[in-house]
């Protein structure tokens, strides 16, 4: 046994130590984060912060609760997740439903499939885009948000994967008791299809959560700004020049501890879904990969 | 119209989605057409120059254009390389922690930052790889530094691919831990007989048995060749580091959207997209052949 060897006790020890090392590595930086938006602002400006806060205050998170326009970016932020998603939600689990069925059953399945599969390879880049966005008037609205992202050809396969794996004679059994397909899909689909639902569902959300591009592109008053972009504005570029804010909540916005604090709550919901994320997207980052 | 009768349901199932498609992927692709001309906003499509090729004669004669291009393949095939090697060894050493609280533990951890944006990740690490961050304090224990991670050209190409393969080690893992699981025991097995140590069994039976997925994942990411990472580089870079740091993506913005030139910010992005077309096809129908492969 190779196991009880010297050699291999000895590697043993090792790798554990690295693998924790590694896997410590990952989260250090949100430590850090978090403990420098619970410390002092003394102590934060001067850098002394290391991994445990030192002056121990909540000031950060209360001065980032007093700013409306953090408070609102948050909000816009919650309602783009919810609508968008959901939006996503019902065209991909009526698009997959379609493009589940076998050729011989939908003529045209093959059409549909290209036109989505072109879509994947191939775009017409960041000009042509940001033209059209406009000629549809959506710049400066919120649609702008979740129209554009709302079909994900990705998750779209992930769905009909799924039903793939559902026994054909249940579909069968509708059909014959003379259910058509929109209600063999709700009544009979949509119960059991919770799990690629979820999964679906997570992808959105993350993906809606995190986006800020779409925002800073689109949307030109700071007032409409989801937190991504809102965050990207202040932490990043650091230019308040579009949010009319006066030099005393300039200054208060940029403190080095409520960045902090910002960026936690950013990064918060994230954290707070993810024990689901994890049950799920080991399933949708293996689709379509190892089947022969 | 027949077979209409019977499948009018599905076409209504698919009309959201193509209209959605229609609206944002394929009316878009039309607008590659301002790739020829010498757009101005206020003259429209219809209205603007045709020049032919000249914005992709630019595109070759300009200085910083061409320098792009370059920064863009150096930057994302290094992320491509390492992107496949950290995340198979790291899978190898997982899958010898035999406890499964450990492992996956580990797991939960490293998959993290994955699901982070770069916002969030941008903003920690310019705050920790400052000159008085906690990364220059750590190395000036050692009497390192300080270093310029995100102000130095050099470095600021280093600290993007590094940061990147922090991001994203533990995730692509997942891939070839799913394969580790499906290796047959019974192979192992008769290696033990044989007398065969763990780092034999690991070179002749773990290994080979990882490398048809190592080519399908790494023929699937040669379409990235020119994806450097728009999100990353944008949070990241500064105008000191144009010079190394530039990327396509984050050019066509500054040109096109920023400085108005949009005719030749398309010639770039349909540059780009042609390429990355083109080196999907192959690698769809490489990874198709060598290993069955197939995404619908």
């Amino acid at each position: 046994m190779y196991h009880k060897t010297t050699g291999y006790r000895i590697f043993n020890v090792f790798n554990t130590c690295f693998l924790i090392l590694l896997a410590v590595l990952c989260i250090i930086p949100l430590i850090h984060v978090l403990a420098v938006s619970l410390s002092a602002k003394s102590a934060a400006d001067a850098n002394l912060v290391g991994l445990w806060p030192v002056g121990f205050s909540f000031e950060a998170y209360k001065k980032t609760a007093a700013n409306p326009l953090f408070l609102h970016s948050l909000w816009v932020s919650v309602l783009r997740t919810v609508v968008g998603t959901a939006i996503t939600l019902l065209i991909t689990f009526l698009a997959a439903y379609a493009l589940s069925k076998e050729n011989s059953v939908f003529k045209g399945r093959n059409v549909y499939s290209w036109i989505f599969v072109f879509s994947m390879i191939f775009n017409g880049g960041l000009v042509p885009f940001y033209i059209v966005i406009q000629k549809l008037g959506l710049i400066n609205t919120f649609w702008v948000l979740v129209l554009p992202g709302a079909v994900n050809t990705f998750l779209v396969i992930l769905m009909l994967n799924f039903f793939r794996g559902i026994p054909k004679e249940l579909e069968e059994a509708a059909l014959i008791d003379g259910a058509g397909h929109f209600r063999t899909l709700f009544s009979i689909f949509l119960p059991i299809s919770m799990p690629s639902i979820a999964t679906v569902a997570l992808f959105s959300m993350v993906f809606h959560w995190n986006s800020w591009f779409d925002g800073l592109l689109y949307l030109n008053n700071a007032k409409d700004f989801p937190l991504a972009t809102f965050l990207q504005t202040v932490i990043i570029q650091q230019d308040m020049s579009s949010m009319s804010v006066n030099p005393k909540e300039m200054e208060l916005i940029s403190q080095t501890t409520v960045k902090a604090a910002q960026i936690f709550i950013g990064s918060a919901p994230i954290l707070i879904v993810y024990p689901f994320l994890q049950k799920y997207f080991v399933k949708g980052m293996t689709v379509g990969s190892v089947k022969g | 119209m027949r077979t209409l009768r019977k499948t009018w349901p599905f076409h209504l199932m698919l009309l959201p989605a193509m209209i959605f498609l229609i609206l944002f992927s394929y009316i878009p692709m039309g607008g590659i057409v301002m790739a020829f001309q010498d757009y101005k906003p206020w003259l429209g499509i219809g209205g603007s120059e045709w020049i032919g090729l000249d914005n992709f004669r630019y595109l070759f004669e300009r200085e910083d254009s061409v320098q792009v291009i370059w920064n863009t393949l150096f930057i994302a095939v290094l992320k491509l390389v390492f992107n496949l090697i950290v995340p198979f060894v790291f899978a190898i050493l997982l899958n010898e922690i035999r406890k499964t609280a450990l492992q996956r533990g580990i797991q939960t951890l490293v998959y993290l930052p994955h699901f982070l944006s770069w916002v969030i990740l941008g903003g920690i690490l310019i705050d920790l790889l400052a000159t008085g961050g906690l990364v220059n304090r750590f190395l000036g224990f050692f009497g390192l530094g300080p270093y310029f991670f995100l102000g130095d050209n050099d470095w600021f190409r280093f600290t993007v691919i590094l940061s990147d393969i922090w991001k994203e080690f533990g995730y692509s893992t997942i891939i070839f831990l799913a394969a580790l699981a499906g290796i047959d025991p019974s192979q192992y097995e008769a290696a033990e007989i044989d007398g065969a140590t763990r780092l034999k069994q690991t070179l002749h039976i773990t290994v080979p048995s990882l490398i048809p997925i190592l080519m399908v994942v790494g023929t699937l990411a040669l379409g990235n060749v020119l994806n450097a990472g728009f999100d990353q580089i944008f949070n990241l870079y500064n105008p000191l580091v144009y010079e190394k740091g530039d990327i396509i993506d984050t050019f066509v913005y500054r040109t096109a959207i920023l400085n108005g030139e949009m005719g030749f910010g398309t010639a770039i992005g349909l540059f780009k997209s042609v390429i990355s077309m083109v080196l999907i096809l192959i690698s769809y129908r490489l990874a198709y052949k060598w290993a069955g492969y197939r995404i619908f």
